[in-house]
């Protein structure tokens, strides 16, 4: 009847191209042509995914209902994947740094103090970080190290006991000195 | 003419059928056979609760004491059903209450169930004990709390996978003091702290309890308390496994699950601290199922912890596990009987874990009595199938997920017809199958030619024209019920295996290239299902009748068309195509 998918020379990628219409149909039946109506569920699951800053490449969420996984898992998981990073034993964050074009990752549980840890740092991103003192934080430093604790909130690296630091810190992100000069002052 | 054995003998031996099946078959010998054994028969089973009404179930059958109901079809799941569609428990339940005073057991699949349903319940029947809320919706922890505080016989209350909207974990504490009835209680699913207290005064007076599914948010430090109060627990579901690492919380926790010498299934797993799974080994070795489905943990630590479970006949788990944990699995876990493997990470571009075809086919050779397979990769051969059929003939059971739409045999790019025609072809006792990769008519030839046990098919995304369905719907002699969705299936075997459509339970086509116009003949041609087009683009009439319907359902009934539709549900019947043609 219809004809049969091509298998000569090429991959037919038309074939394993991922679209919204119906295998086999072609453009003259657009207009009657049933479409996968987006739903409003699964898009909205979709959408919250692409917020993550390392979204490249996209999530393929195009067809609802593919793959079918059902609600309830694909939440959990997507919860799970955000809390992951920091819970996961060998415990890897990411590191921004101001103006740096990518980010990188570290192993914080690798280091056994806040020195050891800002040397790594100095040494990864090329930049000088100095001294942590209580009172004035990295002042005077050209970067200044702050990371995002498991409330959401930025704090200046070196205030809490080490211990404390490597359970609760989520993220990682070096700034500059001039932006960092209200973490560390009164 | 007479008898030899007086009604009371016949329905004394009729109380050793407990096959739906059988009982049928009795009820069909003769018009006396009928009479007794529907006034002896106690537990029914709806498969689809518009195929028949409460009136007529309960007219025929007046002394019942356990219903089972299922609603939505099954790509409901998916999102693929729109919001609103039907299966309302309420008539249900309000009939009943009126006929079945004492009724006992309800267990409900894809069903709306209302606040208001399970109060209702939980007045009516003085001596209600089993509430089973498989995949449900539309009621909240407030219908939680009528039950609680109603049902002093309850003895199972299970919400598997159901969405509760929760308003609090106050309904836990519903239950009065001097209940003591319960055996099995799961609320898995269900997000709000329950209070602790209430869970462990519940725990401690119910001697029987057999089942325990906690929600996440129970803490992992709270566990060896429940433990410690449920020795004879059988069935056990965690929630959030994690917490620093302590000594203390080790040791107690390795102490309490020493102390259940009885369990043989484990669940729950949320946010796994793999630290901590080691507590479990002193109770592996009688493990018979276990669910990890939620457990992001790595490989290695899977493996450790199914190696020390030998006994393992079920395991749920994420494609963490990777190739090698299930080589590992095929070399541990000789009892193995069904695998289910869940992706991590769906609808991400490129794997993130090593799991391939290779896994499934080293389960499948190492595993002998491997019957039940849910498997989602990410490139799938035929040779692997082919191997897959080959190692396992008495799969009784095959769902594979190839995450990626029409994807082909990734050795030779070719369709994988030919490996799932092994499958059915070597696999006799084929009872369910899920297709999935690249696709033609052919597959359809094979399961067609081959699936003769085949009673549930589910396809996505394949075939190439209606020769395919016409194949499932004329070879497939026992067929219950036929999902499709995004294939090229139209007019022609839809119609021509009109009459199939009466021997099944269901069939389910949607995104597929079947008219308006046909689904009105068919309407008008089979009185006895119901032909229902599921259209939110709005009354299939404003369009031409060549015009493909969005969704079409079909299904046999002795109620008639519903007379509960949403408005983007069209019912297929003779007044309608003589009104609208």
């Amino acid at each position: 009847m219809e004809k049969g998918v091509a298998y000569d020379n090429d991959m037919n990628l038309k074939a394993t191209e991922l679209r919204l219409g119906l295998p086999g149909t072609d453009e003259s039946q657009k207009e009657c042509s049933s479409f996968v109506k987006s739903n409003k569920r699964s898009s909205e699951e979709m959408d919250s995914s692409c917020n993550e800053e390392e979204c490249a490449p996209a999530p393929k969420a195009l067809v609802v209902g593919w793959p079918p996984v059902r609600s309830y898992r694909k939440n959990v998981l997507q919860q799970q994947q955000k809390k992951s990073d920091s819970d996961v034993s060998g415990m890897y964050v990411k590191v921004s740094m101001d103006g740096a074009p990518y980010l990188r990752k570290i192993d914080i549980k690798v280091y056994k103090n806040y020195p050891d840890l800002l040397i790594a740092l100095e040494n990864m991103f090329k930049c000088s970080m100095g001294v942590y003192s209580e009172r004035e934080g990295y002042n005077g430093s050209e970067y200044a190290p702050t990371y995002e604790d498991k409330d959401g909130d930025w704090m200046l690296v070196g205030d809490v006991p080490w211990d404390m630091f490597v359970t609760s810190c989520k993220r990682l992100r070096i700034m500059k000195g001039s932006e960092a000069k209200g973490l560390g002052c009164q | 003419m007479a008898y030899s054995f007086p009604e009371e003998v016949l329905e004394y031996v009729f109380a050793f059928l407990s096959s739906d099946k059988d009982r049928n078959a009795v009820s069909l010998v003769c018009k006396s056979w009928y009479e007794i054994e529907r006034w002896c028969r106690r537990r029914i089973f709806i498969g689809n609760c518009y195929a028949v009404s409460p009136q007529i179930v309960i007219r025929r059958f007046p002394e019942v004491s356990a219903v089972k109901i299922k609603g939505k079809p099954h790509f409901a799941d998916f999102n693929l059903v729109p919001e609103g569609w039907g299966a309302y428990l309420y008539p249900w339940i309000s009939a009943m209450a009126r006929s079945y005073p004492w009724l006992e057991e309800i267990k409900l699949k894809r069903m709306v169930v209302t606040d208001e349903s399970l109060e209702l319940i939980s007045k009516s029947f003085k001596n209600f004990k089993v509430l089973v809320l498989s995949s449900c919706e539309g009621f909240t922890t407030d219908g939680l709390a009528s039950i609680a505080a109603n049902c002093r016989n309850l003895r199972e209350l299970d919400l598997k996978e159901s969405e509760v909207e929760d308003l609090s974990g106050h309904w836990l504490s519903h239950f009065p003091d001097n209940f003591t009835s319960l055996v099995s209680l799961n609320m898995s699913c269900l997000g709000s702290e329950v209070s602790f207290s209430a869970l462990e005064r519940l725990v401690s007076r119910c001697p029987n309890l057999k089942t325990l599914r906690l929600n996440r948010a129970v803490p992992i430090e709270k566990l060896p308390s429940l433990l410690r109060r449920a020795p004879q627990l059988v069935e056990f579901g965690t929630g959030a496994y994690s917490a620093e690492i302590r000594t203390d919380i080790f040791s107690n926790l390795v102490e309490a699950f020493s102390g259940c010498k009885h369990l043989k299934s484990l669940s729950g797993f949320w946010d796994v601290v793999p630290a901590y799974l080691p507590a479990m080994y002193n109770v592996c070795s009688r493990i018979t199922s276990l669910n990890l489905s939620y457990a992001t943990v790595q490989s290695p630590d899977l493996v450790e912890l199914i190696s020390q479970c030998p006994n393992l006949k079920c395991l749920w788990v994420l494609d963490y596990i990777e190739d090698a944990g299930l080589k590992a699995l095929s070399s541990y876990c000789k009892d193995l009987q069904e695998l289910r493997v869940f992706p991590s990470d769906p609808y991400g571009a490129e794997p993130n874990v090593s799991l391939t075809e290779q896994g499934l086919v080293t389960v499948s050779a190492g595993c002998p009595k491997l019957q039940s397979v849910l498997y989602f990769c990410r490139q799938m051969s035929n040779a692997a199938l082919i191997a897959i059929a080959r190692n396992r003939p008495n799969l009784i059971r095959f769902r594979l997920c190839i995450i990626e739409p029409q994807a082909p045999d990734y050795l030779t790019l070719e369709p994988l017809d030919t490996g799932f025609g092994a499958i059915v072809e070597h696999c006799k006792q084929l009872r369910r199958l899920s297709l999935s990769g690249l696709l033609t008519d052919r597959v359809f030839e094979y399961i067609g030619t081959h699936a003769k046990k085949l009673e549930m098919l589910s396809i996505a995304f394949a075939g190439d024209s209606d020769l395919g369905l016409h194949y499932v719907l004329s070879g497939c002699e026992s067929l219950r019920k036929l999902e499709i969705r995004d294939c090229p299936f139209g007019d022609k075997a839809l119609l021509a295996n009109a009459a199939k459509l009466e021997t099944m339970r269901s069939l389910w086509m949607s995104s597929c290239s079947v008219s308006y116009g046909a689904c009105k003949l068919l309407g008008q041609k089979m009185p006895r299902l119901n032909v229902e087009v599921i259209d939110e683009r709005g009354p299939p009439d404003s369009r031409p009748e060549t015009c493909p319907v969005e969704k079409l359902y079909v299904y046999r009934t002795v109620a008639g068309p519903r007379v509960d539709k949403p408005d983007f549900v069209w019912t297929m019947d003779e007044d309608a195509a003589l009104r609208l043609s």
